[in-house]
């Protein structure tokens, strides 16, 4: 080993010592404890089992599983629909322009998550400004039941997880060569046809990392559906919740926080191979 | 001239465009005929990309009219010309193969699946890509992806194709074979080529009429044995191939004097009694033998395999005249550094030029 990766793998050592220390323990404790049986008054017992992977796919836990996936596979589209015309504009905008409207686009995560979502509670309930807006404009029948609603549930997350999209899609739509565009509109395609067949599919990769990061993030969130779905009803990460701190059935909530962390890499791995083999293609298509 | 004798495929005419205060294209009419190969020949920052952008429908010119067949398309959409363009980046689709790149234009026109695969095929072959078909851009080298830009450009028949520096991004050997490939192509498609270049030689081996372009202006406009051997003005004799430049003055006699010489010149209507400048190329300076001649000393030569090229330093002027002379042969004697020599000007071949 030269001398120069010794020093390079000595300067990564503290990154690799924290992530070891408190990522990759805790998980495979985590992943331990998923293996073991539950204790009567929290904590576990030292008696190996896989029943808590089998209770994963009862009937009752794989409907919340199908839940959580319907809201953030909701939250994911929506986000997409809102963050790729947003990205779009801001491409658009003259170039020293560009850094401030992403600058406003990531503005609201400089307040707290909790705070934003609670922002929400006052927009959507049934004294809320919405209910007062619609009152005002003549309406007066009973109080629309906006919050504590899926929908609710879905706008928080995509409310809160928009501006990961919109930088994700921006980084793929600033880096598409401009000429492809010319091009395609040489060959005879519309402005229309162009984003479809041209830039569209050169962007994925974008909309892909945006989607993926959204939905990894919905999909095991728990404060969110707590605040705006007012446990009317529950996704993963409330049940992972309520195992640890409620039922005191740690090793069930391993098996399903396990569960939840293979989905997500699952995911990751999905994303990172796509935008690996586009990356190919369209770095070669910049510098052509 | 036949300048008159077919009818101009696309006029410009009085086109006017500027990028905020700087004027990129000054005012320039220009007719292009049937079948024509045209070069628009300049520097970087004379006007002709923004030119052959405007006739692609690329910019919008600030004034004056292009047409296409005596019909006004200057404010017609990219996707509405039938005219195309083989981008200098070539922009090939990185996503599709290269069947699917040639294929793209066609299926824009909405041609049935049948027409669209057999153009695509008959012109996989005519431009030696069938091999290729199936791979996508980053899979092929520089030549190969010229080749397929121009084919996806060519495969839509257009009345005019334009080319933005099609070769610049091609090796010197490539270039040299692309040139006479482009210029066979040409001739066989019987399309109208207007070619963006800065490299002046490719002009001339490939196009039938060159304009040579300045700051947004046109410069001269003719076929390349008028603009190599009747070069308007300093700046194209200059830029176009290899020329001596020797400062003197036209006496009232109405030869052309400098270091002590009088040379009898077309005077083609200059003012006597004032400064000009004489244009001479390399290859019309010749050595004699006899003494007659203007003296010099050679203090350079470059050898070219056929030629060689002395640098003489002379009277006439402060930089060393170049002289081109045959590699093999009686003269081969002086081409040596340190050699005196005395040198001829073919009068008939000189030009002047005032400021």
């Amino acid at each position: 080993m030269s001398s120069q990766t010794a020093r390079s793998n000595l300067m990564a050592l503290p990154a690799i010592a924290w992530l070891g220390l408190f990522m990759i323990v805790p998980c495979l404790i985590v992943f331990a404890y998923a293996f073991l049986t539950r204790g009567l008054y929290g904590g576990v017992e030292y008696t190996l089992t896989a029943e808590n992977f089998l209770r994963v796919i009862d009937p009752l836990y794989a409907q919340i599983f199908l839940t959580s996936v319907r809201i953030a596979g909701l939250a994911t589209l929506f986000a997409i629909l809102i963050a790729y015309p947003a990205a779009y504009a801001i491409c658009l905008a003259p170039k020293r322009l560009q850094p401030i409207l992403l600058f406003f686009a990531v503005l609201p995560f400089w307040s707290n998550y909790l705070i934003r979502t609670y922002a929400w509670i006052v927009l959507l309930n049934r004294e809320g400004l919405i209910n007062n807006a619609l009152r005002w404009f003549g309406y007066d029948g009973e109080p629309l039941s906006l919050l504590y609603s899926e929908g609710a549930v879905i706008v928080g997350l995509v409310y809160n997880y928009l501006p990961f999209v919109i930088l994700a899609i921006y980084s793929s739509l600033s880096r598409l060569n401009g000429e492809l565009i010319e091009a395609s509109r040489d060959l005879g395609a519309s402005r229309v046809r162009t984003f479809w067949r041209v830039t569209l599919p050169l962007t994925m990769p974008g909309v892909a990392a945006g989607g993926v990061f959204i939905f990894v993030l919905s999909i095991g969130n728990f404060v969110t559906p707590a605040l705006l779905g007012g446990g009317r009803f529950q996704m993963i990460g409330n049940l992972v919740y309520d195992q640890f701190l409620t039922a005191n059935d740690w090793p069930f909530g391993a098996a399903l926080g396990m569960v939840l962390i293979a989905v997500m890499i699952a995911l990751l791995l999905l994303q990172a191979r796509a935008s690996a083999r586009f990356s190919g293609e369209t770095a070669e298509a910049r510098h052509g | 001239m036949n300048e008159r004798m077919s009818k101009p495929v696309l006029s410009v005419d009085m086109v006017v465009k500027h990028f905020g205060k700087t004027i990129a294209v000054n005012g320039i009419s220009l007719d292009i005929r049937e079948n024509e190969f045209f070069a628009l020949l300049g520097p970087s920052g004379c006007g002709k990309t923004t030119l052959l952008r405007m006739i692609a429908g690329f910019e919008a010119p600030d004034s004056g009219v292009i047409r296409l067949d005596e019909r006004d398309i200057t404010r017609d959409a990219p996707e509405k010309r039938p005219l195309n363009l083989m981008f200098q980046s070539y922009a090939l689709f990185p996503h599709m193969t290269v069947w699917q790149n040639l294929a793209y234009g066609l299926e824009m026109e909405g041609l049935p699946r049948g027409e669209i695969a057999t153009r695509v095929d008959d012109m996989l072959t005519t431009t030696d890509l069938t091999a290729l078909a199936g791979r996508k851009p980053a899979e092929l080298s520089g030549g190969q992806k010229q080749r397929v830009a121009l084919a996806r450009a060519l495969i839509k028949r257009p009345k005019v194709l334009l080319l933005d520096e099609p070769l610049g991004a091609l090796d010197k050997k490539l270039r040299e074979k692309m040139q006479l490939e482009l210029k066979r192509l040409q001739s066989e498609v019987g399309i109208t080529f207007i070619i963006v270049t800065h490299d002046q030689e490719e002009a001339l081996v490939m196009a039938d009429r060159i304009a040579v372009l300045r700051d947004g202006n046109i410069l001269q406009c003719g076929t390349p044995q008028e603009i190599y051997e009747q070069p308007a003005n300093r700046f194209v004799a200059g830029f176009i191939g290899m020329m001596n430049f020797i400062d003197g003055e036209i006496g009232t006699d109405a030869l052309f004097r400098a270091g002590g010489q009088a040379l009898a010149c077309d005077l083609h209507g200059l003012k006597r009694n004032a400064p000009a400048v004489l244009a001479v190329r390399p290859e019309n300076i010749r050595l004699v033998s006899d003494g007659t001649g203007i003296a010099g000393t050679v203090v350079d030569v470059a050898y070219h395999g056929l030629d060689r090229q002395l640098y003489v330093k002379t009277a006439l002027s402060p930089a060393p005249l170049q002289v081109r002379v045959a590699a093999a042969g009686p003269e081969e004697a002086a081409a040596r550094t340190g050699a005196s020599v005395s040198l001829g000007l073919n009068a008939a071949a000189c030009r002047l030029f005032q400021e």
